[in-house]
């Protein structure tokens, strides 16, 4: 089949236990406390797109691109990938599967093991899979060294001999070494000085060409999450608000949250638009708002939102969690 | 600008000649001389059979007419010059010593090697798994930590006499030295590595390798282990030198290495009978070598902090 | 460089930097982490400083505060403030500038916040450091500049420590906390960096409006154009310890004349253009111990020519209060594009 989603999650949701000590909690007599990092997320992504989630601190897309791959346990909820639901699968079947997605980090001075030469780290994967042995190996990473913009021989190097940008290019050199189909990739270029960025964007994009890679990208930055995918999730405290193609989402933001967000992004064209005023700051994740979690700072707040926790709903980009959406879009603006 | 820098020069040497570490060893004065000292006592040790004039511990070749000879001067009875004299049985004190500092540094090695072993793996095992694997073992170190550690050697020491059988005692003395004084000196090991695990586990190039599904040991050994070594080799250097000290200790408390084969701590016990009734040097000598060997090899391991702490740099 | 303190004519900047040079002695040489960095910032003006991480960026702040940290060194050129130099005063009278004439905004409020005293305590005794007034009324000043940072609840909230405030909530009591002294020169290092996109807004409207409202002139240090596009009046681009290009914000973000702003321009995604490729600069910025001779940016420059590899360019003044430091813009080579 072709048209199944490359991964498909559904309700997937994540408490952490952020009690104090045993002992703490019985002399303080404190309840047990829970941080959700993820509330029924759902989403899925078409082979060959690049799916981008969007939030500030504490909207849980890295505790999300840590589940998709098997980095953290859902508390709740199913991930599939490629129709096979991640945690049933053991031993060889689960191999077969880990072999077809990888990760790229946000901190290209931490993601390569400062006591390992370029070329192991790059023939981990390769090995780890047992993809090629011996002569094959050097091979096979001399050519994704290459692949990534670097030259065959910096396999004999250290990473410190290397810039960030230089890095974050053998951690896709890594990641690429087991020819995966999908890459989860958490903030590749937040760490990275902006003409560094645009040539890893860059090279990201020709590698998509190039090996028909599918992409979840997870960022903060509302730019490179416009240049670079095709639809959009904007999370706000760990739930979904706002699911849109693109270009759409820019330019018609369906959700107040979005519409903040969108405000509060400076504006580099200069083009003089006055922008609302952005207003309160994130509430603390371990005791959330009631009802819909961004009613505090809502401007459009009614009565109904500090209740009940919104529904998704189909918008005409895509789909919201908003109780004052209706099919045509916000019933007051 | 870039013509006033020396390029790195070629060759693996010369690199590891140009390296941070070699160039804060070179412009230590401290750390050159502490060096050479404990490089001598070591190869004197090591080279003991060959070095030494006399062979302490063959009976055949002494003779007690030779005791209490003082140094560089001729024995009364024998006419025998020894440079550092000889002890009431007439052994030369120089060759005791060569003998005696290499029970004593092998005893320092062994128990250091042991407790470094024991701590580490308990370390990493704690930092990685966390949970109650790591309350315990910490509670389990936190415990240990209330007792001095000579407290422990020697309850270790009276322990294991009650399982030996008498027959072995003497061959099995200097192993049960081994154990107790590294069961004594693992906490810090395991507490360092612990908390070095914790912080390198979280590190993205641990996630990578999770990623694709690497074995835990695996994870342990190759990607972590050799990330938290540095602080390690610090305090097994220094912990070389307390494991030097402990073992003089316990043997001269008298229940370390038997007297038949003594290390500097039991010259140092028979020597001190002899101080006040003026033979000074059996005392003397020993004491010197073995104050030598435990400051030489502490001020290398302070060095060696200092040089590998990249906030003192 | 004209006349003493006592009187600064209305043409004398508040800051002016003259070829600032900073070095660091290292065992391979020494580095020049600043090579001759030249600006002022006008009475109520706010600068932008923009540039890559290595760049210089923050350097220039702390020498300009006497915070270089050993073993930097200030190796030459100078730095006045109202025409008086301040680069070789001791260190006791430096202390007495920063805080008083120079208010520090940095990246991470809790440098700048000392956890053991209540926000009140440390606006308190800096405002009574500097200035002769009343406990009582440095109180009532506190709890003014606390509101006007858009505290809420600021005369109750005054007593908390710093770690009862937010992330953005702290960052606005460091702002309050440069500004109390009624500094003339408000330096901020990344003030936003840490904070969220929504909060981030929300520091850069209180910093310039307060700013605005005291006369107080602002260097602000970012790595990010955005933040710059919305803040500041005249931007400096450092590139490899150097300044690259200065100008009036619009201008320079608009049309770059020096090709490494132009290039960095390029290379940001913007959410109104649809390139399916960004610009991107190739290579990276040299180490501070291969700057190459000639132009620092000449390997990557797309518009290299001969003089950039030998000869490096001063700033050029481009008579619409514009600077560049680049050979295109030099006289001869312009006579030469037009013959």
């Amino acid at each position: 089949m072709t048209d199944t989603p490359l991964l498909q999650v559904t309700g997937l949701t994540r408490y952490f236990d952020v009690s104090k000590p045993w002992l703490n909690r019985v002399l303080e007599r404190e309840e047990k406390q829970f941080l959700t990092a993820a509330a029924d997320v759902d989403f899925e992504i078409k082979r060959g797109e690049t799916f981008a989630l969007v939030g500030e601190s504490g909207s849980g897309k890295s505790t999300i691109a840590k589940m998709i791959v098997g980095l953290v346990d859902p508390s709740r909820g199913r991930i599939l990938f490629d129709g096979q639901e991640m945690r049933f699968e053991q031993g060889a079947a689960m191999r077969q599967l880990r072999r077809r997605f990888q990760m790229i980090f946000q901190d290209p001075f931490a993601s390569l093991n400062p006591r390992w030469r370029v070329g192991a780290i790059i023939a981990e994967p390769i090995r780890t899979f047992g993809i090629a042995s011996g002569a094959d190996i050097n091979r096979e990473v001399g050519r994704l060294l290459e692949v990534v913009g670097l030259s065959a021989s910096d396999a004999e190097k250290f990473p410190h001999e290397f810039s960030g940008g230089q890095r974050q290019r053998i951690a896709i050199a890594r990641a690429l070494s087991s020819k995966p189909e999908f890459i989860v990739c958490d903030e590749p270029t937040s760490a990275l000085d902006v003409s560094v960025q645009a040539q890893i964007l860059n090279l990201m994009r020709d590698l998509q060409d190039e090996f028909g890679l599918t992409y979840l990208l997870i960022s903060h930055d509302l730019s490179v999450v416009r240049h670079m995918a095709n639809r959009i999730g904007v999370l706000y405290l760990g739930r979904l608000v706002e699911e849109a193609d693109a270009k759409r989402l820019f330019t018609e933001p369906q959700h107040p949250y979005t519409r903040m967000l969108l405000d509060a992004v400076p504006d580099l064209a200069l083009s003089g638009r006055r922008r609302k005023p952005v207003t309160g700051e994130i509430p603390n994740p371990i005791n959330p708002p009631s009802g819909c979690t961004f009613h505090p700072r809502c401007p459009l707040v009614e009565d109904i939102c500090k209740r009940k926790i919104p529904e998704v709903r189909t918008t005409p980009t895509g789909r919201a969690a908003c109780h004052l959406l209706s099919e045509n879009g916000l019933v007051k603006t | 600008m870039s013509e006033t820098h020396k390029p790195r020069p070629a060759g693996r040497f010369a690199r590891a000649w140009d390296s941070d570490i070699a160039y804060s060893f070179r412009t230590s004065p401290v750390a050159v001389v502490a060096a050479v000292v404990s490089v001598f006592i070591i190869l004197a040790a090591i080279f003991a059979p060959l070095i030494a004039p006399y062979d302490p511990f063959n009976p055949a070749s002494l003779n007690l007419m030779d005791g209490f000879t003082p140094p560089m001067e001729p024995n009364a009875f024998t006419g025998n010059v020894y440079w550092l004299g000889t002890d009431n049985q007439g052994r030369d004190v120089f060759s005791t010593i060569l003998y005696g500092a290499r029970i004593s540094l092998f005893v320092g090695f062994a128990a250091v090697l042991f407790a470094m072993v024991l701590g580490i793996s308990l370390g990493l095992i704690a930092g990685y798994r966390g949970g109650w694997v790591d309350s315990l073992l910490m509670r389990v170190a936190d415990v240990q930590l209330t007792f001095p550690s000579i407290l422990l050697a020697l309850l270790i020491f009276g322990v294991a006499r009650g399982f030996i059988p008498p027959a072995y005692r003497e061959v099995m003395a200097i192993w049960v030295l081994i154990v107790a004084i590294g069961l004594s000196d693992w906490v810090q090991y395991a507490r360092v590595v612990r908390g070095a695990t914790m912080v390198e586990k979280n590190k993205e190039y641990v996630q990578a390798a999770r990623v694709i599904g690497a074995h835990p040991v695996k994870i342990l050994l190759r990607h972590i282990l050799p990330n938290v070594m540095g602080p390690v080799l610090v305090i097994a250097t220094i912990g070389l030198a307390l494991a030097i000290i402990a073992e003089a200790t316990l043997s001269f408390l008298g229940v370390g290495v038997p007297p038949t084969q003594p290390s500097l701590g039991t010259l140092i016990r028979i020597g001190q009978q002899y101080l006040f009734s003026g033979e000074w040097w059996i005392l003397l000598f020993p004491s010197i070598t073995l104050l030598a060997l435990a400051l030489a090899v502490n001020l290398l391991g302070d060095w060696l902090r200092d040089a590998l702490n990249p906030r003192l740099r | 460089m004209s006349g003493p303190s006592e009187n600064p004519s209305d043409k004398t900047p508040l800051l002016s930097v003259r070829d600032l040079v900073v070095e660091f002695p290292t065992r391979r040489g020494t580095l020049r982490a600043l090579d001759k960095v030249s600006f002022d910032i006008a009475q109520g003006e706010v600068l932008g400083m923009v540039g890559e991480s290595g760049a210089g960026k923050s350097l220039t702040g702390a020498a300009i505060i006497g915070l270089l940290e050993p073993p930097g060194r200030i190796a030459g050129g100078e730095i006045r403030l109202r025409g008086e130099r301040i680069d070789n005063l001791p260190r006791e009278k430096m202390r007495r500038i920063r805080g008083r004439r120079i208010g520090m905004v940095f990246q991470d409020p809790l440098t700048s916040l000392n956890p053991l005293y209540t926000v009140a305590q440390q606006l308190i005794e800096t405002i009574r450091t500097h200035m002769d007034v009343s406990e009582g009324e440095a109180r009532k000043r506190a709890v003014a500049l606390l509101d006007r940072v858009g505290i809420p609840a600021a005369a109750r909230r005054i007593d908390d420590y710093p770690h009862h405030f937010s992330g953005g909530m702290r960052q606005r009591v460091v702002i309050a906390l440069a500004l109390c002294a009624e500094p003339e020169l408000v330096l901020a290092d990344e003030p936003t960096t840490a904070l969220d996109v929504s909060v981030q807004a929300q520091i850069i409207d209180v910093l310039k409006e307060i700013c605005a409202e005291r006369g107080a002139s602002v260097m602000l240090i970012t790595h990010d154009m955005g933040v710059i596009a919305e803040t500041a009046d005249r931007v400096a681009v450092l590139y490899a310890g150097r300044v690259a290009e200065i100008g009036p914000v619009r201008d320079v973000i608009q049309a770059a004349e020096h090709p490494y702003t132009a290039g960095l321009m390029g290379s940001i995604p913007t959410l109104t253009q649809n390139a399916a490729r960004l610009t991107q600069i190739p290579g990276s910025m040299p180490r501070l111990n291969a700057i190459p001779q000639g132009c620092a940016f000449n390997p990557r420059c797309p518009k290299v020519f001969d003089r950039c590899r030998t000869d490096r360019p001063e700033l050029i003044d481009r008579d619409n209060g514009r600077h560049v430091s680049c050979w295109l813009y030099d006289a001869a080579t312009q006579q030469v594009a037009h013959d």
